[in-house]
């Protein structure tokens, strides 16, 4: 720390036990914001079928229901191979799914995912997005506008900023043994390739899939790590990646967020998050998405798919009749949307739980402080909050002066389940206030001077935002229903792998179209 | 009893002017304008000298006991006084004047309520008249003795927080020692003994603490008269002049010695310039002082000349002061130059502007930000602005006290892609600085230097170019955006030299 720093970090903690001292002033009043996802309404309507009837009806060779990453994948890997007899529905007005992103006068920032970690080499075909979008050359050289800028991330724990997001500040040696021992198993698996993104190339050696059976902290401890700052680490590592609690988590699934990737950490991101990524893939298929559109009714039949579409714009249905389908939209929609639902999907769904999530984008007049320790940082976690922190997309922008930024503040709402919690209680649901109001209080202890910053709460909610990788999900089979060819119909969403990242939405879009390719008689070579 | 109060007569009215003058001082190093910070905090101290007198006549039981106490508020208010605003100050919009006057009021209570009580407590024992003449002749030595040492001795070698510390001190001793000679006349000493050893304690320990945190520039107090100071946005601009010589202070580092910076800124354009006589169109980033606008003027076939500086309050100081426009040669009005306040890398950026020659003239890399200017990102975009025949000029810190960080930013321009000439130049305010010439083509060296110039000569140049051991090329890292090691290298390396 530098001498003006650290006289201002002496400064500022000096004024803030003077402002305690004072009683505080009284709080300025909310900042103005708007709460968008989640349409309670909508979701209900869906499982009533409560839309009119299709009044058109329109030919195409290959639908695609759901536009995330899954979908666009799909379509952008149909759109590679010469093939444009498809059509992407989506209901929102505007493809992405979770990865897409919001814009003001500040900055771009994201309204879901945020970051890719540097692909390993099984994820081929992200690789040749990569290279497509020129953030790619070669096989590892990295455009330095993508990469994460550093200070990559910090965490704020008993009142001090440290570097990294492993507790290091009074720990004992004995804990940072078991740190280290930990660090060497996870380069062990990953020289092994025991675990790969997407998961598809994992190992399926019995020994490390018997793994899925068992919660990974009960895993931990059987291997006798008992470190306090380990177990904070990987609990928040099953927040952040599956919305769910590390004891709650299956151990090949924590081991797979820590080993699956070649090297330690480097992400790729951007102040919108992954929609540039969503913006790349969805390039090559301008004419060919139709946005704004719900897929609510599904009939298989011999010679065709029948997918009955309401457009929100019009307030109407069209009927398509489709050669093939791709199923883009998360899996927990077949039993709604399907007139006749296999039974084994109805098999592989059950028990199948998805972690509701909360994403806000607050836009600050100058970057916050830091009264000790590593200053601002990409990513910024506190330890004992139920949070996630917050990244700043400003971050990886090309200026050096201080100024307005936007921060998004992420968090899993890890104890609540869209199916099991009634939604009375729903935290998801409450009210903007009552958000923005839980978001300040959280960020006023490493910032005290946050309300003063901020001049806009805009709030949100994904419902069913990431499938959760519970102990027995990943590898007892069920997934295969999803995985297999099942007629005109193919799957291509997150939800098939069981683990909600941008590669496995990716992969499952690619293997979905390449499947469709070759059931259509085009000719392609796989990019898998 | 006599002579012991009018000997703390005098201590007491010494501390009393001491903490009006630091305060003054301090507000004036601080916030600039001089007379009218003097004049201000005389003028609160003295309406609260008042006060104090007038509340004096409220102070009633044991007479001795509260003088005690007010010495000791005294001490510990005034002794911490100047380290406490100094500390506000380093805070950006800390409420800073509102506490100096809070402060100067209160102490000024305090001190306005001494003289009056210790009156009072010789009441019983001298003649009035013999009683005011003797007071008011001790407070005015005092005062005296104050105002001499203060200037010549105190703020010069102490500094102002120890100064400041050292007359709490005194007030404090004055206390102790009023305490210890009147013993018996106090009542329950206890609990006073404990306030007098916690304060002397607390100024003691400031005192061994203080050095720490006084920043270098409060070592120059009185060696420079502050002309200009202001807070802009983003830095605090300091203007200073000792008889002939200027010079700019931002965030308390040096910028420039009027004396020297003739050669700083020759080395920064003419190695480059020189080489370039078709050179129309010239970038400078950084640089809102003018000096660089000032060298690149002497080339007459230079048509425009762009210059982004960050900060408005610079380019308008520089480009409006009497003091500074001889200095830069009126450069900054030049009808051939265009100023842009702006973030470089932003203003970069949306441009597509071309530019034969382009000075970067930045802060030293001593932050994550600033090292975004040092990366190999910056210097790529860099090259979409500069002709096939053009040429850029970095300033690169010091090869001889960050030699590493001097290194890496040759190696991170190479990495981006440039043909790199480093060289270096003797500027005494600085030390050893670094330059690097960077372009499309391999650099050759002028043969000839058309333009007036002081320190770069054709025949100077080719020591320049040359490195001696102790600051030759050492291996380094390119800085990229995603590891931003020069920050680290060069605060270890500056670390370094500033411990020493
Ligand atoms: C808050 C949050 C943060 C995340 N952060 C990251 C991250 O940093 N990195 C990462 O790799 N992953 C992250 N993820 C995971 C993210 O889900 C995946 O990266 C990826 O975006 C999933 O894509 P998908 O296509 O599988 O699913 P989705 O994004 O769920 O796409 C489904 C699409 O189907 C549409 N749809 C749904 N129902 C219908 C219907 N009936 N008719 C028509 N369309 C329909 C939806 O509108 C949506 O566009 C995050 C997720 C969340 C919620």
């Amino acid at each position: 720390m530098q001498r003006r720093e650290f006289l201002a970090a002496g400064a500022a903690t000096m004024a803030a036990v003077t402002l305690a001292a004072c009683g505080g002033k009284t709080k300025p009043p909310l900042p103005p914001g708007i709460m968008t996802g989640a349409n309670d309404t909508l979701g209900h309507r869906l499982r009533q079928r409560d839309f009119p009837p299709p009044t058109e009806t329109r030919r195409i060779g290959v639908a695609i229901a759901g536009g995330g990453i899954g979908g666009l994948s799909a379509g952008w890997r149909l759109a590679r191979s010469g093939m444009d007899d498809f059509l992407l529905l989506d209901l929102e007005s505007e493809t992405g799914g979770n990865s897409r992103a919001g814009r003001n006068e500040v900055s771009a920032y994201p309204l879901g995912a945020h970051y890719l970690p540097l692909p390993p080499r099984e994820a081929r075909a992200v690789k040749v997005l990569l290279r497509e979008l020129g953030a790619l050359k070669g096989e590892h050289e990295y455009e330095e506008k993508y990469l994460c800028h550093a200070p990559q991330e910090r965490l704020y724990r008993n009142g001090y900023w440290q570097d990294g997001l492993l507790p290091t500040l009074g720990v004992p040696a004995a804990e940072r043994a078991q740190y280290a021992r930990f660090q060497e198993f996870i380069a062990g698996l990953r020289e092994r390739r025991a675990f790969t993104v997407p998961l598809a190339f994992s190992s399926r050696d019995p020994a490390l899939l018997a793994l899925d059976k068992i919660g990974f902290s009960d895993w931990l401890r059987s291997e006798g790590y008992t470190a306090p700052g380990l177990h904070w680490l990987t609990d928040y590592a099953c927040r952040d990646d599956y919305g769910t609690r590390a004891f709650d988590t299956s151990a090949w699934a924590g081991l797979h967020y820590f080993a699956c990737r070649e090297s330690e950490g480097q992400v790729l991101t951007a102040p919108e998050g992954n929609a540039w990524l969503a913006r790349g893939l969805v390039q090559p298929l301008t004419g060919r998405v139709l946005p704004s559109a719900l897929v609510w009714r599904v009939e298989e039949t011999k010679r065709e798919v029948a997918i009955d579409v309401y457009l929100a714009a019009e307030n109407r249905s069209i009927r398509l009749l489709a050669r093939e389908l791709v199923w883009a939209a998360p899996l927990f929609l077949l039993p709604h949307v399907f007139t006749a639902p296999r039974p084994e999907w109805l098999a592989a769904l059950k028990g199948s739980d998805y972690a509701p999530w909360v994403v806000a984008n607050l836009t600050l007049s100058a970057p916050p402080g830091t009264r000790a320790g590593a200053g601002l940082a990409w990513d910024n976690v506190i330890a004992d909050s139920e949070s996630l922190g917050y990244v700043v997309s400003t971050h990886q922008a090309m200026r050096y002066a201080p100024g307005p930024t936007v921060l998004t503040w992420y968090r899993a709402l890890h104890d609540e389940s869209a199916h099991r919690s009634p939604s009375r209680q729903r935290r998801l649901l409450q009210s903007r206030e009552a958000w923005a109001e839980e978001i300040l209080a959280d960020l006023e202890r490493p910032h005290p001077e946050i309300r003063e910053l901020v001049t806009r709460i805009d709030v949100h909610r994904h419902a069913h935002a990431m499938i959760r990788p519970h102990p027995g999900r990943l590898w007892s089979g069920a997934r295969a229903a999803f995985e297999r060819n099942q007629g005109r119909i193919r799957f291509a969403h997150a939800d098939v792998s069981g683990l909600s990242l941008f590669e496995e939405a990716n992969h499952r879009g690619v293997k979905a179209a390449e499947d469709t390719l070759g059931r259509l008689g085009v000719s392609y070579s796989s990019i898998l | 009893m006599q002579r012991p109060l009018l000997v703390s007569v005098f201590i007491v009215a010494s501390c009393g002017l001491a903490y009006e003058l630091i305060a003054g001082a301090l507000a004036s190093y601080l916030l600039g304008d001089s007379v009218m910070q003097f004049s201000t905090v005389i003028g609160v101290y003295l309406f609260a000298m008042g006060i104090g007198s007038w509340l004096s006549k409220y102070v009633k039981g044991n007479l001795l006991l509260r003088f005690i106490q007010i010495e000791l508020l005294v001490g510990l208010l005034g002794g911490l006084s100047a380290g406490l605003l100094f500390l506000l100050f380093t805070l950006h919009n800390g409420p800073f004047r509102f506490t100096l006057y809070g402060l100067v009021l209160l102490i000024g209570i305090l001190v306005g309520l001494e003289i009056p009580l210790i009156m009072r407590i010789l009441k019983r024992e001298v003649k009035f008249d013999d009683l005011v003449a003797k007071v008011l002749s001790f407070d005015y030595i005092g005062a005296l003795a104050v105002s001499v040492l203060f200037p010549l001795l105190l703020a010069p070698h102490l500094g102002l927080v120890r100064s400041a510390l050292l007359f709490g001190l005194m007030n404090a001793a004055v206390a102790a020692w009023a305490l210890w000679l009147f013993r018996d006349r106090i009542g329950p000493l206890a609990a006073l003994r404990t306030q007098c050893i916690a304060v002397i304690a607390l100024l003691i320990a400031a005192f061994g603490f203080a050095g720490q945190f006084v920043s270098l520039a409060e070592a120059n107090l009185y060696a420079e008269d502050i002309v200009h100071a202001e807070s802009s946005p983003y830095q605090r601009i300091v203007v200073t002049k000792v008889r002939d010589e200027t010079r700019l202070y931002l965030n308390h580092n040096l910028q420039f010695s009027s004396r020297d910076e003739y050669r700083y800124h020759e080395a920064l354009v003419h190695p480059g310039l020189a080489t370039l006589p078709g050179a129309r169109n010239i970038l400078v980033l950084g640089g809102g002082d003018g000096m660089a606008v000032r060298e690149i003027l002497k080339y007459p076939q230079v048509e425009h000349i762009t210059l982004v500086d960050l900060d408005p309050r610079m380019t308008d100081l520089f480009s409006r002061s009497p003091l500074l426009k001889t200095l830069n040669a009126d450069a900054l009005n030049s009808p051939k130059l265009k100023i842009v306040n702006a973030d470089a890398l932003q203003w970069l950026e949306a441009s597509d502007a071309m530019f034969d020659f382009v000075v970067v003239d930045f802060p030293d890399p001593s932050n994550h930000a600033l090292g975004k200017l040092y990366s190999t990102a910056f210097y790529r975009l860099l090259k979409q602005h500069v002709a096939e025949t053009g040429r850029v000029v970095v300033q690169a810190t010091s090869p001889m006290y960050a030699r590493e960080a001097y290194w890496t930013i040759v190696t991170t321009l190479e990495a981006a892609g440039w043909q790199t000439a480093p060289y270096h130049a003797l500027v005494p305010s600085f030390g050893e600085w670094g330059y690097i010439l960077a372009g499309k083509r391999p650099y050759t060296a002028p043969a000839t230097i058309r333009v007036a110039t002081r320190f770069i000569t054709p025949d100077a140049l080719p020591a320049l170019f040359h490195f001696p051991a102790d600051m030759a090329r050492v291996a380094t890292e390119a800085n990229r955006l995603d590891n931003q090691n020069l920050v680290r290298v060069f605060e270890r390396e500056w670390g370094r030299v500033q411990s020493h």
